[in-house]
């Protein structure tokens, strides 16, 4: 008799786990997606309009962008894509970590080879292409 | 006492911090996991094309430069067009946990609206490129800009078509597990590429159209 309620309730359980397990593991709240797209807006309205309206140098606008769009990212992440470290049990969380990392290799790595690259081209052909560009940019 | 115990489990069963405890052990069938898993070799993939861009958005082999080509005012209403989609298909997502499928079918239809404004704009801003002659044989840069802002714009064009299919699966087998489990997958989809675009902004347009 036992033996069975204890049947009885694993079924109940599995159950109970399976139909959770077709649900997404997350619950879509008002209060995430409203929080999160108000900070969105933020985030990028500024950036446009520091580029647009030219509100302080290029080189500081260039960081500052960069910082909103880091910034921006993990917003989205956090409200829309709602990750966390307990999201499928951690895999989530491990999967972008391993993507980060490739990221890193992949866009630092082609960044640094190339810029090394280009300063050690023989001197002039750097030069040459820049004054083309300037040439033809003057006939535009 | 294993009928105690029994019982103790279906009583705590129907607490949420139990059901919590429970999906922590037997994490749902894969298919969230999964999907997410395809979204990072996504994002891989427009890191390559990232990094083409970082590598050849300055060569402009005489052509014109992005400073020249691009209009911020039409970057800054295609990001609006995707922010607010991004905020419907929100809306979308709370409606089908409510099981309200009318509400839901409106607030997909908004979103796939918005992605069909987005896309028009963007095929816009394309064909207007090609005939001022900046087409993606013009230059290095053109090529990987086309290349990139493209391939995000194709990944647009698969989740409106995947929108308008659940669109027509919701009314005919309802709000089930099924439908529900695939407008999740849609749902990271989306936002995906609602976190893809600001990248393209932010590096492609903003900075590119900076001195």
């Amino acid at each position: 008799m036992s033996d069975h309620s204890i049947h009885h309730a694993h079924g109940h359980d599995a159950l109970h786990g399976h139909t959770h397990g077709d649900e997404p593991g997350v619950h879509y709240s008002l209060k995430d997606y409203t929080t999160g797209f108000v900070l969105a807006v933020i985030l990028t309205v500024i950036p446009f309009w520091l580029v647009m309206g030219n509100v302080l140098d290029p080189a500081m606008t260039r960081f500052v962008i960069m910082g909103f769009a880091a910034v921006q990212l993990v917003v989205h992440m956090i409200y829309f894509l709602h990750l966390n470290s307990k999201s499928e049990g951690g895999w989530n969380m491990m999967a972008l970590i391993l993507t980060i990392i490739l990221l890193v290799i992949v866009l630092g790595g082609s960044i640094w080879v190339m810029y090394h690259m280009n300063a050690n081209m023989m001197p002039g052909m750097g030069d040459a292409a820049a004054v083309t560009g300037h040439g033809n940019h003057d006939m535009q | 006492m294993s009928e105690i115990n029994a019982t103790m489990t279906g009583a705590h069963g129907a607490d949420a911090g139990s059901r919590y405890h429970v999906r922590e052990h037997h994490p749902e069938q894969g298919t969230l996991l999964g999907f997410w898993i395809y979204l990072m070799s996504d994002c891989l993939i427009f890191a390559s094309l990232f990094a083409t861009y970082a590598v050849l958005g300055r060569n402009y082999a005489g052509g014109p430069s992005g400073a020249e080509l691009f209009d911020l005012k039409l970057v800054a209403i295609n990001t609006a067009f995707l922010l607010v989609s991004s905020i419907t298909f929100g809306f979308a997502m709370i409606s089908a946990q409510a099981r309200n499928l009318a509400k839901t079918q409106l607030w997909l239809a908004v979103t796939g609206i918005l992605g069909a404004c987005f896309l028009a704009l963007e095929i816009y801003e394309f064909f207007h490129l090609i005939h001022e002659g900046a087409g993606p044989s013009r230059s290095g840069f053109l090529t990987a800009f086309f290349s990139l802002v493209g391939t995000h714009g194709l990944h647009v064009l698969f989740g409106t078509i995947w929108l308008v299919t659940l669109m027509f699966q919701l009314p005919k087998h309802g709000i089930t597990p099924e439908n529900m489990r695939r407008l999740s997958c849609l749902s990271l989809f989306w936002h995906f590429l609602d976190v893809v675009w600001i990248f393209v902004f932010t590096f492609v347009y903003l900075m590119g159209t900076l001195p």
